[in-house]
């Protein structure tokens, strides 16, 4: 049976607003995964490491975070914040013996971008060449 | 304060390996401030707990709880809140809220998260620097406050080693050579020739090396 990757995405609003056109439509339309479960934040700045790990013990594969890019962010340093979480929690998985490919950092233009794609559908190929998380009970 | 760190997680997760249920218990005193053992730490590992004793195939219970500080009686009193929710305590204090768990809760197992470290201070957001040993016999009157003893890589007690240059230590070029800086301090107040009084053999029983050691202070108790 083939195996289908369940993803959660983290991304601040500005990085993900083109999850709002087309009433939510056009991510579909142009192949974003289906795998992924969009979570929108204010600012990726927020996000704390307990709620990347929890993401993993509510059945994830794979988690990202997409935030604005290092110099441009709306807050001025909240992606760059997400980024040492996302790094912090890449070293624990590390520390279980998981592969730490399993979360990732992006930072991207906001806007409607062919690259918020591109990103979601990496992680999604990433996720399926790894497999099912270990920590699947 | 009390400067610790996140054990590896291999190591927690062997303490806890044949628990079903653990408190994992935070301090708000020092290990709060350094980041290491407070409530946003203690919830991030009680995550990974459950993460890596799922990975193994076995299922654990994790509560978290805190305390005001682990390293006095009254307070490691009120870990009867969670009475019979747990088999196991891993504290996420220093060595001492460890201790004191262990001194006090004679029926209750305890594990440590943390190593702790050193007493230091914040250096800059997300550092911190050793700035005392606890040795128990400060010479900070005499070295413009900077100490030797934990800031010397030798301890040395009258003026830097061959091995100091350009204000560098010779263990780790990052390091500055505290007894240089002692020199420079000590010159921008006038007071360099303080420096030409030799330090005696200096007596480490203050430091440990005569067993623990313990303060009393009459005026404060009880009875």
């Amino acid at each position: 049976m083939s195996f289908e990757p369940k993803i959660t995405l983290f991304s601040c609003h500005y990085a993900s607003q083109q999850s709002c056109a087309e009433k939510g439509k056009e991510l579909q339309q142009l192949g974003f995964p289906a795998t992924i479960t969009l979570v929108r934040v204010p600012c990726t700045g927020k996000v704390q490491v307990t709620t990347l790990l929890q993401a993993f013990e509510d059945g994830a594969d794979g988690v990202y975070v997409v935030g604005c890019p290092v110099d441009g962010c709306h807050n001025v340093k909240g992606s760059v914040r997400a980024a040492k979480r996302v790094a912090a929690v890449k070293k624990a998985l590390e520390e279980l013996d998981v592969e730490s490919g399993r979360i990732e950092m992006f930072h991207l233009p906001r806007g409607l971008h062919p690259e918020f794609v591109a990103a979601g559908v990496a992680m999604d190929k990433k996720i399926r060449t790894l497999g099912p998380s270990p920590f699947q009970s | 304060m009390i400067v610790a760190e996140r054990k590896p997680m291999a190591e927690i997760i062997e303490m806890v390996k044949d628990c079903s249920r653990v408190l994992v218990l935070a301090c708000r005193g020092c290990v709060t401030v350094c980041s290491a053992g407070g409530e946003r730490e203690a919830a991030a590992l009680a995550s990974l707990i459950r993460l890596g004793m799922k990975k193994e195939g076995k299922t654990i219970q994790v509560i978290e709880g805190s305390l005001v500080r682990q390293c006095d009686k009254e307070y490691i009193d009120t870990i009867d809140e969670w009475k019979g929710q747990y088999d196991a305590i891993v504290s996420t204090a220093c060595g001492v809220g460890v201790n004191f768990i262990a001194n006090l809760r004679k029926e209750t197992m305890v594990y440590p998260a943390l190593n702790t470290t050193f007493f230091g201070g914040s250096a800059e957001q997300g550092i911190w620097t050793e700035q005392c040993a606890g040795c128990g016999n400060c010479v900070l009157h005499l070295t413009g406050g900077l100490c030797p003893v934990a800031r010397c890589a030798k301890s040395l007690m009258n003026g830097p080693c061959g091995g100091s240059v350009g204000g560098r230590c010779e263990i780790n070029k990052n390091t500055e050579c505290i007894w240089q800086s002692i020199h420079d301090r000590l010159g921008s107040f006038g007071r360099q020739s303080q420096m030409e009084a030799i330090a005696p053999i200096r007596d480490w029983s203050t430091t440990g090396h005569g067993g623990p050691r313990k303060t009393v202070r009459a005026d404060l108790m009880i009875s």
